[in-house]
């Protein structure tokens, strides 16, 4: 077992106590900006680039890695708490997390996202330390053709999340396509839907929407109902960790997360968007309780999601330590920091950098278990948070999303959007049209749209590279049985039940 | 081990950054000048590398004192360009980063805002590009690279980064030294070079052009061929000839530069150009600079100046021709 050895020497590498000091310093500043909306990891490293100057590579990649893993973890709180997503890998969780939170389950929805996250991340890095060379074998075999029909499983998959109305759900699906179109285009560089304004040629951001859809749109929807019902935020019920029950039915859902996102996670246009959606189809669709997503939230929707981000977290790490290739914002910044070492990230970095590989592999399992440690006391304190009587805690959230939107990118136009979003948001309450629909069509339009343009470009305008790859043709099936299969189920089951004389058309 | 100072300056720098977006150097007493530094795009991108090792460099040969950077991305620098012109306006002790990709990004976004606003301080760094082709691929020269696009150009898919951008601009240059039509390439843009790179690396298209520093450990480690290089000439330890060698004329670089606001007096603008110079010539720079595979090409004032005029029309043509601007 030559990988157990080398692991062995890297945690020599992460355990001396400077390099541990490292590590604290990065989680806590992870799990800080994570929370903080606005306030990405890619940012934060960027900024703290010019540590490289002064301190050892290793010290320097191991409060990276603290910062990447913290901000997963942080961006979950704001999300479940505040219905603010700070990055745009818990939007989903902000989905069951924030019911949950509104009937008092909000201490459960922290502890299984941050027990999900440390048991996800933990796998994910025992991934990248072991299966490595094996993934990304797997990762380069997507081409164009096979990530485009991967979206199309993504779209017959999150139609689960569409809502009651599927005509409703379209709805607020095609205003995400049109969303995700703004800007310029890649592909022919012309820009689309800017309306001649140059702060709109690089699209919008993702997090501008879901806070604007979901933290300014809910506000104004809480205002505008203040005096026709009563309060609906419970403080708390029951206990604060989770129940015995709520144990059962997260760990199913962290396994599936961590295995949708490591190898998602990997694919070098993967991303962490994606495995959090389709994690969240899969729970609803195999809960127990259907009946509480989008009621009072189902802890499978947030344990599965949570998970599945974490592990694509640690699935970003293959390709960059592998191959040199930087698949994430926060990834490609990194790999800056390794130029500045003057160590060019490559092919040979596990041979020509053990120390620095393995230290940092072995510095995520350390972090992992700071940030379980860190996160789980915290849940009590951010509890209380709900305790705040309604017109002040929806005057905060306000705050914090208009002044986490502008940390983004200082740019005035962002706020304006976002106060755009927030009136839609509230219209769109108001009528029951979803709007998380809105924030996956803006995520997996531009992706399928770009995916489909270069397959074909490649093909020379044949389609049949969607049915020759056999991978991309996989997909595709699987796809077709997502969407017809469900109703032929129905079918034969309808069929077995009622017998062969059953009223036609009775459905 | 870690010494007090650089503990206590590395936790300031991490305490600045849970506040604001801006990096406020250490400043130390000394009578070398302030700086401030416009960055035009977000950090972490080659202009803000530019901007964050050329305020290490100034610091380390004191030269400043410290340095202000401040960060508007987008859009190829386009929406910071205006703020520079209008904001910073007459501001002696400032400098704005920019470089190639704005030159491009200002004629394809038809903006109304240009670089003969700002006052040209010096170009101090270019990236040239590299032609690569999968190990496995059946181009062994540029010559047979040539030869398949003349054949026919649409079934030779070139992966690179984002149209219009250095990468999709020295495709067209090759095609049209070439004779090739550039209307009927078949390029493939990739918003980062990991995805091009992922491209290749799974023999997902024909060839890639991107900075030569993308691939350069995929062409050590034998993982891509490299068939030629967009340097002006043979590059120290780097096997492959340039474009020129193989009969394509075409050099290109995607260079890097400083400027001035517009309305700066001239000895504020001497002072800056002997400033930079300083900098450009010291052995810490060249270091740097060798880190990160940078080529120096250093340019001053009015020589810049003709460069750009001159960069800009081969650009804005070129641009033309692929149906861009």
């Amino acid at each position: 077992m030559e990988t157990l050895g080398h692991l062995a020497h890297g945690f020599s590498v992460a355990f001396t106590p400077v390099n541990l000091m490292w590590c604290l310093i990065g989680t806590t500043l992870g799990t800080a900006i994570g929370v903080l909306p606005g306030l990405g990891p890619a940012l934060t490293i960027a900024l703290l680039l010019p540590i490289t100057y002064q301190v050892a590579p290793e010290a320097s990649f191991i409060l990276f890695a603290g910062i990447y893993y913290g901000a997963m973890y942080g961006g979950s709180t704001t999300s479940i708490l505040l219905n603010t997503p700070g990055e745009s890998a818990t939007i989903v969780t902000a989905l069951e997390g924030n019911r949950m939170a509104r009937s008092g389950r909000g201490g459960a929805a922290l502890a299984t996202s941050a027990i999900g996250s440390f048991v996800a991340g933990t796998l994910g890095t025992l991934g990248v330390a072991f299966l490595a060379p094996v993934v990304v074998k797997f990762a380069l075999s997507f081409g164009p053709a096979e990530y485009f029909s991967l979206m199309v499983l993504a779209f017959i998959t999150v139609s689960a999340v569409l809502g009651s109305s599927s005509v409703r759900g379209l709805t607020s699906l095609f205003v995400g396509f049109v969303i995700g179109m703004i800007g310029v285009d890649l592909q022919t560089g012309q820009p689309r839907f800017t309306f001649g304004m140059s702060q709109l040629l690089d699209g919008v951001d993702v997090i501008v929407v879901a806070v604007g859809l979901f933290a300014v749109g809910e506000t104004l929807y809480m205002a505008s109902r203040r005096y026709a019902g009563k309060d609906e935020i419970v403080p708390l019920r029951g206990s604060l960790y989770m129940t015995a029950a709520e144990w059962a039915r997260s760990w199913k859902a962290w396994l599936r997360g961590a295995l949708l996102g490591f190898p998602i996670g990997a694919l070098p246009a993967g991303g962490a968007e994606i495995p959090t959606f389709l994690s969240y189809a899969i729970e609803k669709k195999l809960s127990n309780h259907k009946e509480e997503f989008g009621t009072v939230g189902a802890i499978e929707g947030v344990a599965g999601p949570e998970a599945a981000n974490n592990a694509s977290a640690a699935g970003v790490l293959v390709p960059m330590l592998t191959l040199g290739l930087p698949t994430s914002a926060t990834a490609a910044i990194m790999l800056s920091a390794f130029q500045s070492y003057g160590i060019n990230p490559g092919p040979m970095l596990f041979m020509t950098q053990a120390n620095l590989v393995w230290g940092l592999i072995a510095s995520l399992f350390i972090a992992n278990i700071i940030l379980v440690i860190l996160n789980l006391p915290l849940i009590g304190l951010w509890v209380r948070l709900l305790k705040i009587p309604a017109p002040q805690l929806y005057a905060g959230i306000l705050v914090f999303a208009t002044v986490g939107t502008y940390g983004i990118s200082q740019s005035p136009t962002d706020l304006v959007i976002l106060y755009l979003l927030g009136g839609a948001g509230f219209l769109m309450r108001r009528f029951d049209f979803p709007t998380a629909p809105v924030i996956i069509g803006m995520i997996l339009w531009p992706l399928a749209e770009a995916q489909f343009r270069r397959a074909m470009t490649i093909s020379n305008g044949d389609w049949s590279v969607f049915y020759k790859h056999p991978l991309s043709l996989t997909l595709l099936t699987l796809a077709f049985i997502g969407l017809v299969g469900p109703h032929i189920w129905a079918y034969v089951e309808r069929r077995r039940r009622r017998g062969p004389e059953h009223v036609p058309g009775d459905a | 081990m870690l010494n007090r100072r650089r503990f206590l300056m590395s936790t300031a720098a991490a305490g600045a950054a849970g506040f604001a977006a801006l990096h406020l150097s250490p400043a130390f007493a000394q009578d070398a000048p302030q700086i401030q530094i416009f960055v035009p795009a977000a950090p972490g991108g080659g202009w803000d590398q530019t901007a964050r090792t050329m305020d290490q460099v100034l610091r380390s040969e004191k030269l400043i004192s410290g340095s202000q950077i401040t960060n508007v991305g987008g859009a190829g620098g386009t929406v910071g360009l205006p703020q520079f012109i209008s904001q910073w306006n007459g501001k002696g002790n400032s400098l704005m980063v920019a470089g190639m990709v704005m030159v491009g990004a200002i004629i394809a976004n038809k903006s109304a805002n240009n670089l003969t606003e700002v006052t040209p301080i010096a170009r101090l760094t270019g990236e040239f590009e590299a032609l690569v082709v999968p190990a496995a691929s059946p181009f062994k020269t540029a010559a047979d690279f040539v030869a398949a696009l003349k054949a026919d150009p649409t079934k030779v898919p070139v992966a690179g980064g984002s149209a219009g951008g250095s990468d999709h601009i020295l495709f067209g240059l090759i095609a049209k030294t070439a004779g090739v039509p550039a209307a009927n390439l078949s390029y493939v843009p990739f918003a980062g070079g990991g995805e091009a790179l992922s491209a290749l690396l799974g023999n997902q298209v024909a060839a890639g052009i991107s900075g030569f520093g993308e691939f350069s450990e995929q062409v050590k480690a034998g993982a891509l061929r490299l068939l030629a290089i967009s340097a002006d000439k043979r590059q120290e330890g780097i096997d492959a000839p340039t474009l020129k060698e193989v009969g394509i004329d075409v050099e290109l670089f995607n260079w890097r530069g400083v400027f001035a606001p517009p309305g700066v007096s001239d000895a504020d603008k001497a002072a800056m150009i002997t400033l930079v110079e300083t900098m450009a010539k010291s052995d810490a720079w060249a270091t740097e600079c060798k880190n990160r595979n940078w080529t120096q090409i250093l340019l001053t004032g009015d020589d810049y100046a003709k460069f750009l005029a001159e960069d800009t029309t081969r650009i804005e043509a070129i641009l033309k021709d692929l149906g861009l601007a």
